[in-house]
């Protein structure tokens, strides 16, 4: 690691991956046993371990960084609202099968390219967790992808509902590519990675898909932001209360 | 090529011989109409109980309270969804299709495993399953690898391999309670003394009020008669539970030296018909949940296959 | 309830599990079309092991003679290892699970 690297920013940025991770694989593994027939329930749950796998890597190596000597588990666990680093998209609840798979393949696309460039990071482990997650991304982006095309192509009631997932959605892309002060650092070090930069491919991938998919790619009318600095929408606080429920009542035991 | 037409009664004593033989019974074989029927009866109830199993341990995969403990779950519980597919596919070799099977789940026409309709209510419960109820599970898995059914002793190879991890990591789960404060050693006892009957029951009425058995066993269907899995399967808990330091809920449990086997009390019969019946604790919420994820799906699958359908139609249209 | 509904096709899976060895049988599933059914294929039957390659056909386009066989394949998959029962590290005493 770069020693003029402040070690505080490092450790925000790592812990920041780990909450977009947890959070993602948290909304996805609520589909196991709900999805809309059996092998879509196993191929779901292929996609929730990924993530909650990513989320394994990333806070194990914040744990390593971190002074405080917590574990992985508890910067899962033991961290609340305000201290989640995770952007907003990734907190929204499952919704419907649309907003579901409409939200994956808009962080999948943004996920490809996020990660191929994390895999030249001067910073070898982060380096080495991007070109691991890369493979699944690719593989996620393949199936949400497929599933939009159904979605927006197939029935009326299904381009409706991934319309509406659209648009419902929309205003929390901007924040995929706000890079702060702290992130900004990391990136003139060569360790993350600029997302700003990754927008213009970004947007032009979704825009080529939504196409295919007969969807209306809707009006940069409104942006939230506030999920890296620890501001939230009011689902996260619901979700922390169910993921740490059992460290938070019977506290400081092994599982 | 020469066809020679046997009759019922010759055929079905060729088809005895075969399976007399320890010879498989493969999709294409002649088989009585009895033998089908009675095959697709136990592989979709055997399908349907892993589906709806995963209801009660699903019911923990957001709760999990570590993060390895959370990938464990959701891959065992992804792994039954798994076994409910290779049991489904295997039954669909007999003739009858998922939705037919899926139907006759959601009216009550078909049964699954009984001890999915008691609820799981703390984090113990979910290490209980595997250790008891996939325990349980496993016992009978095992000898049907030897069913006289091809596709569905080639799924039961499967799933015993797969189910292994899923006994080994509850019983895993619960040695970190049993070891743990006396919270956590109060939360294991508990769901033992609640999952240990439900378990026993498992394996059916007693071989002499059970009504498919003989047939079953004279088809090979079943290799074991209910009685003796269950003999196994306490056999082998015992020592278990007394590793973990917890006590199994029967005053009448003891090592019967003659019989080299262990001595149990007798299962609340009327329990298991209650349950069976229909009135257990979640009997109507494992139904109405299959029902309602079924229901909510329903554009999906449409969306699904109106999308094929215009691809299909764009394909010709530009072969044409 | 269902009889309205309109079937999925049901397609066999072959599976490759490493070079220089036959595709086998694994069993079916359904899905809307063969790209789908191969993605399916790859989460249904393939958790443990990737596999190097998958074949789908569809169920209705087989012929078949009398005789089928199909076994089952497992390779140990790399980066899951909790699937397997190794995985838990259990005392000698109870250690016949």
């Amino acid at each position: 690691m770069n020693q003029n690297v402040n070690k505080q920013a490092l450790f925000n940025y790592v812990l920041a991956l780990g909450d977009d991770a947890i959070t993602m694989g948290h909304r996805l593994s609520e589909w196991c046993r709900n999805a809309p027939f059996l092998e879509e329930d196993l191929a779901i749950g292929n996609v929730a371990l990924d993530f909650i796998g990513r989320a394994q890597m990333f806070y194990q190596y914040a744990a390593e960084l971190d002074d405080q000597g917590r574990s992985e588990d508890d910067l899962a666990f033991l961290r609340d609202c305000r201290d989640f680093r995770n952007l907003l998209i990734y907190e929204l609840p499952k919704g419907d099968f649309a907003f579901t798979m409409v939200r994956q393949m808009i962080v999948d696309l943004f996920n490809m390219e996020f990660l191929e460039q994390l895999t030249k990071s001067s910073d070898e482990r982060l380096s080495a967790i991007a070109g691991k997650c890369i493979k699944e991304s690719r593989y996620h982006l393949r199936r949400s992808h497929d599933w939009v095309l159904r979605l927006g192509d197939g029935t009326e009631e299904s381009h409706e509902r991934a319309q509406r997932a659209l648009v419902d959605i929309w205003g929390y892309t901007p924040e995929l590519f706000m890079v702060d002060e702290s992130e900004q650092q990391l990136v003139q070090a060569g360790i993350a990675v600029d997302r700003a930069a990754l927008m213009s491919v970004w947007d032009n991938r979704v825009g080529q898909i939504l196409t295919e998919a007969k969807l209306q790619k809707p009006e940069d009318s409104w942006k939230v932001e506030g999920g890296r600095r620890g501001v939230h929408t009011e689902h996260l606080g619901h979700m922390l209360s169910e993921l740490q429920f059992l460290q938070r009542a019977y506290p400081g035991l092994q599982w | 090529m020469t066809e020679f037409k046997m009759n019922e009664a010759e055929l079905e004593k060729v088809f005895q011989k075969r399976i007399d033989d320890e010879q498989k019974i493969e999709p294409k074989d002649w088989m009585p109409e009895k033998y089908r029927k009675n095959l697709i009866r136990q592989i979709s109830q055997h399908a349907h109980s892993e589906v709806i199993g995963m209801q009660p341990e699903g019911n923990w995969i957001t709760r999990a309270p570590t993060l390895r403990r959370k990938m464990v779950l959701l891959a065992k519980v992804q792994d039954e969804g798994g076994h409910g597919l290779y049991l489904y596919s295997s039954a669909e070799t007999l003739g009858i299709s998922r939705e037919e099977m899926v139907e006759a789940l959601q009216t009550g026409a078909a049964k699954y495993a009984s001890i999915f309709n008691y609820p799981t209510l703390t984090w113990a419960d979910v290490g209980a399953i595997g250790w008891l109820v996939d325990g349980a599970a496993i016992v009978n898995q095992i000898s049907l690898q030897r069913t006289s059914y091809g596709p569905y002793a080639r799924a039961m190879v499967r799933v015993c391999k797969e189910e292994s991890f899923h006994q080994r990591q509850g019983y895993e789960s619960l040695m970190v309670l049993a070891f743990g404060n006396a919270e956590q050693k109060q939360m294991a006892q508990d769901a033992l003394d609640r999952w240990w009957w439900p378990s026993l029951m498992m394996f059916g009425p007693h071989d002499a009020d059970s009504a498919h058995s003989s047939q079953s066993m004279k088809w090979k269907i079943k290799r074991k008669s209910n009685d003796e899995l269950r003999q196994s399967f306490v056999d082998q808990s015992v020592p278990q539970a007394e590793y973990l330091g917890l006590k199994i809920p029967d005053s009448n449990l003891k090592w019967n030296e003659e019989r080299g086997h262990y001595d149990f009390g007798e299962i609340d019969w009327d329990e298991f018909l209650r349950v069976i019946n229909g009135d257990g604790m979640c009997n109507r919420d494992r139904i109405s949940h299959h029902v309602k994820v079924h229901n909510e799906g329903q554009w999906v699958r449409d969306a699904m296959r109106a999308y094929e359908e215009k691809k299909r139609a764009r394909e010709l249209k530009k072969s044409a | 309830m269902m009889s309205t509904e309109k079937k999925l096709p049901l397609f066999e899976i072959f599976v490759r599990s490493k070079r220089g060895l036959d595709h086998k049988h694994v069993g079916s599933l359904h899905a809307e079309d063969h790209t789908q059914a191969l993605e399916y294929a790859r989460d249904c039957y393939t958790r443990r092991s990737e596999g190097v390659s998958l074949w789908v056909v569809k169920s209705s386009d087989i012929v078949a003679s009398q005789e089928e066989d199909a076994s089952s394949f497992y390779d140990p998959m790399d980066d899951k290892p909790y699937r397997h029962a190794t995985h838990y590290e259990l005392p000698e005493e109870v250690n016949n699970m």
